[in-house]
């Protein structure tokens, strides 16, 4: 074949799927090597036996790849379960209040005009866009035990409480209470937006019809706003409380370093115990945990991007 | 109207001051001269003077933007391709893993992202040799494969809402399916793909977890060095340099917001116009 055939074949090839499949094959490949590889190697790796060697495991015994020890363990050292269970406390807890606290607003957000609007939404999405460690850290300016805040807040509960129960400052660091609420702070715009983007679409004529027709406005949101708008909460609910369960950061900075969550004990069973199989197998078992949520949210995902139209339950 | 906006627009107050509070405060204590951090001693613009004198700091600012420039740009084509193959063509040999592969990143816990990369790259070591040390290269890696799902879905989306006549008209026309997509599709989809960069650039920027793990000795990046320094409590040239993020990014998107708004004007006024020569 002579040199121009060849490079006229060559075009030719691109010009009928050629381009597709490099379309195709380059993001697959790249995913496959850099995300499903170390994914199954951490699987893999879950079976494992920790060795004192480097790299800290092997695969040997009598059942190589069947060996359950970091599931068993799992269940019986009541570490881990406790870290799950405060997890998916923390998780939930900051889901219900970032729902409770979105709702209205984004409510709010849909009723006000639209050159408010648009200033409103950007103020939504621009703590979003600056440094999630410096909203932690902001957090534990204000939670620290000689700050304004945390005066003011000290001052208003010793004025309250009868005066054997004052306090000199509220310990608000260091607790559950400073993992849930920093939480919340950090993923509300996660809660608002979908939340905001589903009402948007909503019918208001329904609200209207329903108003003339002499329903009370708390009724109207309760039969008619809250139903259509389910998917808009599922949506916003995935979205804090998947990560939330996972969260690393959070705990580290403003948690009880006694009650860990899950993704310190990963972490610590990792670089601190060395123990890579562990540190395996509570990921695996997080995932597992968490893979009803992920396909409710991935299904979610997916019907609306195949109907961008859809309008809330119908 | 009725009562319920009064609730709703307190409720939308109390999440706005709630919101800003925190930073609002940070930005204040930036400015105190004391060294202690919660009592307020005078007026002072030591702290970001310090700053600015702090190689360390200087130095992790800009490997940050280094590997958030390049995990950025090579996320937004690897994504934007990912987005324009799921969106157009509908059936391909292993579509079904391909979907799943481009949601699940989205949805995995950072920690576990992290561990399996560093596994991930230890053993590849061991194995094959590379990556030798671990740092730039590594780290970039990582946050292109966790950053290009991201884009993917923004181009999906805006892909799927797109308007097809003028992909189909050029067909009909002759072109040739990549010449559509050069010319028609991939301008189309601009915005959704400049803003899937900045998503991508913001997400490389601001990351801690993975970083931390697959990062090596020496490699430090701005929010590593920030995470290790706030493990030890609040400290004034932290609230600076927050105070300074703060008003980058502030201007930053102000200026987009009000850019994209100017283009889109434009071009529906050049719309208006080329409908009405056209009549």
């Amino acid at each position: 074949m002579t040199a121009p055939a060849q490079k006229r074949g060559l075009a030719h090839w691109f010009h009928r799927r050629g381009w597709s499949d490099v379309m195709i094959a380059t993001p697959y490949v790249w995913l496959l090597v850099f995300f499903l590889a170390p994914f199954l190697i951490v699987l893999a790796m879950s079976f494992a036996t920790r060795t004192p060697t480097a790299p800290p495991f092997s695969f040997g015994g009598e059942h190589p790849l069947l060996n359950l020890t970091g599931y068993a363990r799992l269940f019986h050292d009541t570490l881990y379960i406790r870290a799950f269970v405060t997890s998916l406390l923390n998780a939930g807890l900051a889901t219900i209040l970032c729902l409770l606290l979105g709702y209205p607003m984004a409510l709010a957000l849909i009723r006000v005009s639209a050159g408010w609007r648009n200033v409103l939404l950007m103020l939504v999405i621009l703590p979003f866009w600056t440094s999630f460690l410096l909203r932690v850290y902001a957090w534990m300016g204000l939670m620290g035990s000689n700050s304004w805040f945390n005066k003011l807040l000290t001052g208003a509960y010793n004025a309250v409480v009868p005066t054997d129960w004052a306090l000199r400052a509220i310990p608000m660091m260091h607790s559950n209470f400073a993992v849930v609420l920093v939480t919340v702070y950090t993923y509300l715009p996660f809660m608002i937006l979908p939340l905001y983007a589903n009402l948007e679409r909503l019918d208001l004529t329904l609200d209207e019809a329903a108003m003339d027709l002499g329903s009370r406005p708390l009724r109207v949101f309760w039969d008619v706003t809250l139903p259509q708008s389910i998917p808009g909460i599922i949506a916003g609910a995935l979205l804090v409380f998947i990560p939330a369960a996972g969260e690393l950061v959070i705990p580290s900075l403003v948690g009880d370093a006694a009650r860990p969550m899950i993704g310190r004990v990963i972490s610590d069973e990792f670089s601190a115990a060395r123990d890579w199989p562990m540190a395996s197998s509570i990921a695996v078992a997080l995932l597992v945990l968490m893979v009803f949520p992920m396909m409710a949210y991935s299904h979610y995902q997916a019907k609306a991007q195949h109907d961008p139209t859809a309008k809330g339950t119908s | 109207m009725n009562r319920r906006p009064i609730f709703l627009i307190s409720v939308l107050c109390f999440g706005f001051a709630f919101f800003y509070i925190p930073i609002l405060s940070m930005i204040v204590y930036s400015f105190n001269g004391s060294k202690l951090v919660t009592i307020w001693g005078g007026f002072s613009t030591k702290w970001y003077v310090s700053l600015f004198h702090n190689q360390q700091i200087v130095k992790a600012a800009v490997l940050s933007l280094k590997i958030a420039l390049l995990s950025a740009t090579l996320a937004t084509i690897l994504g934007t391709m990912a987005g324009i193959a799921l969106a157009r063509f509908r059936v391909f040999r292993g579509r079904m893993l391909f979907s799943g592969l481009v949601t699940a990143p989205l949805v995995m816990p950072e920690v576990i992202t992290g561990i399996s990369s560093l596994i991930f790259f230890i053993l590849l070591a061991d194995w094959v040799g590379w990556p030798s040390v671990r740092g730039f290269t590594t780290v970039t890696l990582a946050h292109i494969t966790f950053s290009m799902v991201f884009v993917s879905t923004v181009v999906q989306s805006r892909m799927i809402e797109a308007d097809r006549a003028i992909e189909e008209a050029a067909m009909d026309l002759g072109s040739r399916p990549w010449e559509v997509m050069r010319d028609i599709t991939l301008p189309v989809i601009s915005p959704a793909i400049l803003s899937g960069w900045l998503l991508a650039f913001t997400i490389s920027l601001d990351d801690v977890v993975i970083t931390s793990f697959t990062t090596g000795p020496g490699n430090t990046t701005l929010p590593l060095l920030i995470w290790s320094k706030v493990k030890l409590g609040v400290t004034p040239d932290i609230n600076a340099l927050a105070t300074l993020t703060v008003v980058i990014v502030g201007v930053g998107v102000a200026l987009a917001g009000w850019l994209m708004n100017r283009a889109e004007a434009r071009r529906q006024k050049d719309a208006r116009l080329a409908y009405q020569n056209n009549a």
